[in-house]
């Protein structure tokens, strides 16, 4: 995680997981002593994005940056200027949570100078309990329209499958045969595994890919 | 088929396809505008034709004349773009047609905000438009049900010759889900032979109208609807109930409200409440039955929504002045939590166990 590039750019389908992934990548860099900024810009989706959760992140020192209108609720396609902070300031590690498909990915398109080739991670989310997902022709399709949009290049794959609190070893096993077909195809390495803290004690030791420990920040107690 | 992750709203059009569903008019409006992008996808892929019409009024009145043909439609909308529809609605119900029509509701009134709530349940109950006609409602709580609640709507719909509402809140249109799409069970259901199919110059013409003008005549073509509500009332009521028994306390709640009852009801059970739960899935008919029975030693009965106080009529005629009737709700797109349930439940109770 450490030796990930500096800005990290994480895309995918909506609902593959993303902001999840994001906010926990997030919280293990500060819990590392990274001077750590997240800037959500999901500016598709209105419910469930990381900017909810400032609060309790920047309580773990991390900078959250959204829209600069403050509130979570805000129905225009806006995002703080404060994002060039951490891009220019190389003493931040940034993670820029995309919203989800091409569309979200548009959000990206001011900030093609920044991606320069080896400057920059972008790992795609890969959700193969999504409906869209579930094969390795349909992820590539994904994969490509979002670069096509972002004008960048996916440097890894993170294998994020999951139903939720109701998540099996056999749904994380099943995403990892797709991440692998996927790296087979592209060249492009399966960089993370992410899984509910509970399953990992359950899972095959010599998997492919660090794993990243998800805790769910986005979901309330009484959802599944 | 195994289980899926699926957005509330993908859900939807997903169960509508499998419904036979073809056609969908509508409008988009957060939080549901997944549904129609998710339509404009995939009904060309099943010959069926998604058009975003110019606004809710055209997009209800497109599902009227594709009703009137016989075809299965359904429209979707969220509160303000649902208030556009109301005279659509009226005029569905008078000329007796099928459609399903799902409501996404945000907070109000007016334009209101984009978060969840369930203020519609008024309009979703006690019409909206104008006359003396009744929706089937239907007010899922998670987003299984909400899938299993459509295809079985659409059939409904055709039994009863009746519009069918879904009243989810904008956290269930919104919200992941694992999903199951079974082999759903599907009704006998009569040929449309009301439908203006055109005649070939074989039969008598098909007529669809909602305007009478002889009063004898609509007169009597309500008493005909009223009859039909009755059957409905009598055959379709769907309800939840959880150990209203021996409750000390019955929380009556729907939709995503009662999901967050029921972790507030599991948490005062470690603590020795007894707590009860009744869970309209039918918003109309109401499932006023259910309460009667309530355990005669009941202290009270909670009502809670996410708007500031609407089923709690239907509750109050349900408990027919048995039970002292409370209220909680939040509002403007705010939820409730457990904890919020846990406090006024013991406040209603007298404090600490």
């Amino acid at each position: 995680m450490l030796e990930d590039k500096r800005i990290r750019v994480i895309i995918g389908h909506y609902g593959s997981g993303k902001s999840e992934f994001s906010v926990n990548y997030a919280v293990r860099l500060a819990e590392m002593g990274r001077k750590v900024a997240l800037a959500d810009l999901d500016v598709v989706n209105m419910y469930f994005r990381s900017r909810e959760k400032a609060k309790e992140l920047e309580g773990l020192g991390i900078k959250v940056i959204g829209s600069q209108v403050n509130t979570p609720a805000i129905e225009v396609p806006s995002i703080s200027a404060e994002v060039y902070a951490p891009l220019q300031d190389s003493s931040y590690d940034l993670i820029l949570d995309v919203g989800g498909d091409q569309v979200g990915a548009r959000a990206l398109g001011r900030y093609v100078d920044y991606f320069v080739d080896g400057k920059y991670d972008m790992f795609f989310i890969l959700n193969a309990n999504r409906a869209e997902t579930q094969t390795v022709d349909k992820v590539l399709e994904y994969m490509k329209k979002i670069e096509d949009v972002s004008r960048a290049k996916v440097t890894g794959l993170v294998n994020n499958t999951h139903l939720l609190k109701a998540t099996t070893v056999e749904d994380i096993l099943r995403g990892q045969k797709l991440a692998l077909e996927v790296e087979e195809k592209t060249g492009i390495e399966l960089k993370y595994v992410s899984a509910l803290e509970s399953i990992i004690p359950e899972l095959p030791s010599d998997l492919k890919g660090e794993i990243l420990p998800i805790k769910l920040f986005l979901r309330d107690e009484w959802m599944l | 088929m195994s289980k899926i992750l699926m957005k509330g709203n993908e859900a939807i059009g997903a169960a509508a396809i499998q419904a036979g569903c073809r056609y969908f008019f509508g409008y988009p409006i957060t939080p549901q505008s997944e549904l129609p992008e998710y339509m404009a996808r995939e009904l060309p892929k099943v010959g069926g034709v998604y058009l975003q019409a110019e606004s809710e009024v055209a997009a209800i009145n497109m599902v009227y004349g594709a009703a009137g043909s016989g075809a299965r439609v359904m429209t979707s909308s969220s509160s303000p773009g649902m208030s556009l529809k109301q005279e659509g609605i009226s005029y569905i119900a008078g000329a007796e047609l099928p459609c399903l029509i799902v409501n996404i509701m945000r907070g109000g009134p007016g334009l209101g905000s984009i978060q969840p709530s369930q203020t519609d349940y008024f309009q979703a109950t006690r019409g909206g438009g104008n006359g003396d006609y009744r929706l089937v409602v239907y007010a899922p709580s998670d987003v299984q049900e909400m899938v299993d609640l459509i295809i079985e709507g659409f059939d409904v719909a055709d039994q009863y010759r009746n519009p069918v509402m879904i009243a989810g809140d904008g956290m269930i249109g919104q919200m992941m889900e694992p999903v199951e799409f079974k082999t759903p069970v599907r009704r006998e259901l009569a040929e449309k032979d009301w439908a203006t199919t055109g005649t070939n110059g074989e039969r008598e013409r098909n007529i669809i109208n909602s305007l009478y003008i002889n009063p004898e005549d609509l007169e009597q073509h309500n008493i005909r609807l009223q009859a039909k509500y009755d059957l409905i009332k009598q055959n379709e009521v769907k309800v939840e109930s959880y150990n209203i028994e021996d409750a000390e306390l019955v929380i009556a709640a729907y939709g995503t409200t009662a999901r967050i009852a029921k972790t507030a009801i599991a948490k005062l059970e470690e603590e020795g409440y007894k707590i009860g739960l009744i869970r309209p899935i039918t918003l109309w008919p109401y499932p006023y039955d259910e309460f009667k029975k309530i355990n005669p030693n009941c202290k009270a009965v909670l009502t809670a929504e996410m708007n500031t106080g609407q089923m709690i009529d239907d509750v109050k005629i349900a408990v027919e002045g048995k039970y002292p009737v409370h209220f909680y709700g939040r509002t403007g797109g705010m939820s409730p939590t457990p904890e919020e349930f846990i406090e006024n439940i013991k406040k209603i109770l007298g404090g600490e166990k």
